[in-house]
């Protein structure tokens, strides 16, 4: 399990990794986004991956870690943030520039 | 405490000055002396506690880890150059009022004086080392200020900039001495260097660190090879000069020397690089200073010489030869100083400071006349005077040495040589400037000069008066000087000496007259051959060699940040990814087995499924980039998957946050392609593509390494305390949610603030700007006219009170079970995008009318409250109660303080979520409803 999921995480930062390099704005937010997706799951798993295991008292003989768990939800909620002001960002560049290319040029 | 303000005064007084500009000269020039003066009595007050070796020290904590105290020490050798800082400092004071035109910014000129002073004080009164390079560093500055004066000034410019290159790589060198010292030593307080000399010349890092810290010396108190910058700094206003180049921060690097002296000399590296140093200076600037046509050079080519000179006497090896090396250190600075305010005199009155055109000005001005004289007889070095004592104790300790074995006899022959120098251009000053006959005054840019006013001319009378008075009376007047900070930089009992004029006939004695004799008919007899031969030896300045070495430097950092710095967001991203790799690579490198002990768990077929569509989704979302509708779609599918895998690995939180994030953001992402570009030209070349990939896989590869690593490896939590405590600390068992409210309530107050401030910011980016829309829809089909279809319109109002029940339940249940503040603000949000969607953004906004931007404030105001509450019971910011009340009907409800703290969470996420959307759909159509 622990093998396909660290395999899972490359792909995913792979990905994202590729998109952030691309020259327009939109495939950026979108990389942004596929590479968030791997930072969560690599903070979260670093609580290990458990199963059954939720971390509400009483409700299970072991628990998970929920520091892991606390940190990455208000780091989901950080992205979303982060997601809504770069497309914005990227909104305005393009009223004000009159293209999408993340260095400001025309072709 | 009196310690500390003769160090404060000066640097809290620096701001007054400039406060005070626009009062004429005078009031600044006052504004100036009142601290001075203070702190010059404070002194001399302290003074009397100072016997025998006495330090007085006072000391506060600051960065105790670093070993960095603001500690002070005030001892003999202090007191000697805090005294003549501030003596000399008081004088210039004077000097400059008269000096400077009404015309320049006066003000400006006592503040960076001031500055430092204060700097300089700080040097000499420091006990801890560190401090006193953070001193150090402000001599450097103030300094580069001070020479900078005249800015519209070129040479002024260049010669400030180059001062500052050279002592500032200096003081480099010079921090990474005292750090090399304070670390061998053990301390950085200087009690404790000065005792562990014998420790600190014995270790293996002494070498490199003696180095170092004479580079720090050498540098200010330019010592050959450093020296250029010293002439080039002419170009200062004369006063600055006068303080800095005779008195000052020159002198700095000697203070180190003779601080330092007990804990770092009496080695033979000691002994030959300072030595060697100061007899190559002490040559070479008084050959130059012969040679020099401008006033303030042939002044500043003798600075050089008798810096090297002091630093020669500190390399000999006999006790009494630091003895010397400081009486010339008092001598120098009196004569010195006062030679340079006759420049400026002359220079004032004249307009000229070129040899070649002065002459005769005996006859205008004879009272500057014979001060100037006085001096340089004594810089000479002629009986009678101050210099003339100290180069006799020079001369007699250079026959007593035993440096260079059999070439024993090369220091004092090169030592003649450079008095018999000293003599001769001592003369020619005299000569040219004041008694030459045939010289013309009447083509002087000025003509006729005449005596500056009285209070121009005393700050020089009372330094000549000092340099005759010690010449007679050494004994009395500075001999307990003397023997108070020589006996602490010995750093031991001092040697038998006798200040008196006349010690016999002696073999010092004929080297002075030697040299005196010789400096004259130097002079007069073989001035002008001398002259043809030196003006036919090729130019090669210092200054460039150094001018291109500064160019050339700065070519190549231009030709670096324009390689670097391009300007393009793709480059920057691929150096730092590149970056990243190199760090983390290199520090996997070391990763010896790259499994674990632990062992992997079973593989299901579900979640196999699960990550294999969650890395085909990914995978699709990059090879369908340039369709972004698509694009949203895959990466909205990823994202479910994401949500899937937290519900998997029990974090039902997780799940649901991601799950209701995914939703807004979706929408969110659709609604903002509606403003950009449909698709992504193709546009990389395949060589881009390749390099991409290659980072992307590089990446890729290095996370999957990682954590594989780590999850294979056991690790401890400190997870036990907050599951232990959960319940009985917090009173609610939903351990992840009584985290975010209540044991990390504070970094959740933080979280919800970022939150806020993007709402806010997107609420301003998209303030003032209309997109423009396209005329026609995806694939080229008109846009519907039916904007809110019917179905979709009553199914979000049925929706709508359900999922605000479905929000408002999540959010109860927060604290006991899945759910929250965080949650049911997203669930809220996205209820309330569906009406916006449905119906339009006016029909909505009339219905349902919510500033969201106040709604975020109210939402951090109440999680910021919450926290204050706690202080109103004493306890610490954001302490959480909670109580448990049985109502009847309803059963057992919990009231608990977290649970007010989590609304303003829900408050702040519904707020700033709904500021972005709604105001994102608002700017497309600004007349009509709502556009998605």
């Amino acid at each position: 399990m622990e093998l396909l999921f660290a395999i899972t995480l490359g792909v995913l930062t792979a990905s994202g990794v590729y998109l952030m390099l691309r020259g327009r704005t939109f495939p950026v937010v979108l990389g942004m986004t596929l590479v968030t997706y791997a930072v969560n799951l690599f903070l979260f798993a670093m609580g290990r991956l458990s199963t059954g295991g939720a971390p509400i008292i009483g409700q299970s003989q072991m628990y998970a870690d929920p520091l892991p768990q606390a940190l990455v939800l208000t780091a989901i909620v950080i992205s979303f943030a982060m997601t809504a002001f770069v497309l914005v960002l990227s909104i305005r560049a393009v009223c004000e520039l009159g293209n999408d290319h993340v260095d400001g040029e025309g072709q | 405490m009196m310690l500390a303000l003769i160090v404060v005064l000066p640097l809290l007084g620096s701001v007054l000055p400039v406060m005070l500009d626009r009062g004429g000269r005078r009031l600044p020039a006052v504004a100036a002396a009142i601290p001075a003066a203070i702190a010059f009595f404070i002194l001399l007050s302290l003074r009397s506690r100072l016997v025998d070796g006495a330090a007085i020290t006072i000391s506060y904590t600051w960065l105790e880890n670093l070993g960095l105290n603001l500690s002070l020490r005030m001892d003999g050798l202090s007191f000697l150059f805090a005294l003549l800082i501030l003596g000399i400092g008081l004088l210039v004071i004077l000097y400059a009022r008269y000096y400077l035109s009404s015309e320049e910014a006066i003000g400006r000129f006592y503040s960076y004086l001031l500055l430092f002073m204060a700097a300089m004080l700080g040097v000499v009164l420091s006990e801890n080392v560190l401090l006193m390079l953070v001193f150090w560093e402000v001599t450097s500055l103030s300094s580069f200020l001070l020479i900078g004066f005249w800015s519209h000034r070129s040479d002024s410019r260049r010669g400030a900039r180059m001062a500052l290159t050279i002592t500032s790589g200096g003081g480099l060198a010079l921090l990474a001495g005292i750090l090399l010292l304070g670390h061998i030593a053990g301390s950085f307080e200087l009690s404790q260097i000065l005792v562990s000399g014998s420790r600190i010349v014995e270790h293996p890092l002494y070498p490199l660190m003696l180095v170092l810290i004479l580079l720090g010396a050498f540098t200010k108190s330019a010592q050959f090879p450093f020296h250029f910058w010293l002439p080039h700094a002419m170009a200062a206003p004369t006063p600055v000069s006068a303080y800095l180049h005779s008195a000052t921060m020159v002198k700095a690097g000697i203070y180190l020397m003779a601080r330092l002296y007990p804990a770092i000399s009496g080695t033979d590296e000691w002994f030959y690089i300072v030595s060697l140093t100061g007899l190559t200076t002490l040559l070479l600037g008084s050959a130059m200073a012969f040679f020099q046509q401008d006033l303030k050079g042939l002044l500043a080519y003798s600075t050089i010489s008798h810096l090297g000179l002091i630093t020669l006497l500190f390399g000999l090896d006999t006790d009494m030869s630091s003895v010397a090396a400081i009486f010339h250190t008092i001598n120098h600075a009196t004569f010195k100083a006062s030679l340079f305010m006759a420049a400026g005199i002359i220079d004032h009155e004249t307009g000229t400071r070129d040899l070649r055109r002065l002459g005769g000005l005996y006859r205008y001005m004879p009272h500057t006349a014979l001060l100037a004289i006085v001096a340089s007889l004594s810089m000479a070095g002629v009986p009678l005077l101050n210099g003339f004592l100290s180069k006799e104790m020079f001369l007699g300790e250079t026959l007593q040495q035993g440096l260079l074995g059999p070439f024993n006899w090369v220091i004092p022959v090169v030592s003649t040589v450079a008095n018999l120098l000293t003599m001769a251009y001592s003369i020619r000053f005299i000569h040219q400037a004041f008694l030459d006959k045939t010289a013309d005054p009447s083509a002087l840019p000025h003509y006729p000069p005449h005596e500056p006013p009285f209070w121009m001319r005393a700050p020089a009378n009372i330094l000549v008066l000092l340099c005759v008075l010690v010449g007679l009376m050494p004994e009395q007047t500075v001999g307990s000087l003397l023997a108070l900070a020589a006996r602490v930089s010995l750093g031991g009992p001092l040697p038998e000496y006798s200040l008196a004029l006349w010690h016999g006939f002696n073999l010092p004695l004929v080297m002075s007259l030697i040299a005196l004799g010789g400096g004259l008919l130097l002079y007069f007899g073989m001035r002008r051959p001398l002259f043809r031969l030196y003006n036919r030896l090729p130019d090669a300045e210092a200054r460039d060699v150094f001018e291109g070495a500064m160019q050339c430097l700065v070519r190549l950092t231009v030709l670096f940040t324009e390689r670097v710095e391009n300007g393009s967001l793709q480059r920057y991203m691929a150096l730092m990814l590149i970056g990243v790799l190199l760090v983390t690579g290199s520090a996997l490198w070391d990763l010896k087995i790259l499994t674990g002990p632990v062992a992997m768990t079973p593989l299901d077929s579900i979640t196999s499924a699960g990550l294999v569509i969650l890395m085909a989704t990914s995978i699709s979302v990059v090879l369908f980039h340039r369709r972004r509708l698509q694009a949203i779609i895959f990466s909205s599918v990823a994202g479910l998957m994401v949500s899937l895998l937290f519900a998997r690995f029990s974090a039902p939180d997780l799940a649901l946050t991601q799950l209701s994030v995914e939703v807004v953001t979706t929408v969110l992402l659709v609604l903002a392609l509606f403003f950009l570009p449909w698709h992504t030209p193709r546009e990389s070349s395949a060589l881009r593509r390749g390099r991409d990939g290659l980072l992307a896989v590089g990446c890729g590869g290095l996370v999957s390494l990682l954590a594989y690593a780590v999850l294979t490896r056991p690790y401890e939590s400190i997870a036990q305390f907050f599951l232990d405590k959960s319940v009985s600390d917090a009173g609610g068992s939903n351990v992840v949610n009584v985290i975010l409210v209540d044991f990390r309530g504070f970094d959740t107050l933080g979280e919800i603030s970022v939150l806020a401030i993007t709402g806010i910011a997107v609420y301003a980016m998209l303030d003032g700007i209309t997109p423009k829309l396209p005329e026609r829809g995806l694939g080229g089909y008109p846009w519907i006219r039916d904007r809110h279809p019917l179905m979709l319109k009553v199914m979000a109002k049925l929706l709508l009170p359900l999922a605000l029940l479905v929000s408002v339940f999540i959010f109860l249940r927060g604290h006991q079970l899945p759910g929250g503040g965080f949650i049911a603000g997203l669930i809220t949000t996205a209820a309330l995008i569906l009406q916006y969607i449905a119906s339009g953004l006016r029909w909505t906004t009339a219905r349902l009318p919510l500033d969201y931007r106040r709604m975020a404030g109210i939402g951090i105001l109440l999680a910021g409250a919450t926290g204050l509450v706690a202080w109103l019971f004493g306890k610490p910011f954001l302490t959480s109660g909670f109580t448990h009340l049985h109502i009847p009907v309803i059963g057992d409800v919990e009231l608990a303080s977290a649970a007010l703290f989590d609304l303003g969470v829900y408050l702040t996420v519904v707020g700033s979520s709904l500021l972005t959307l709604a105001h994102l759909a608002s700017s497309g159509r600004p007349q009509e409803e709502g556009a998605s």
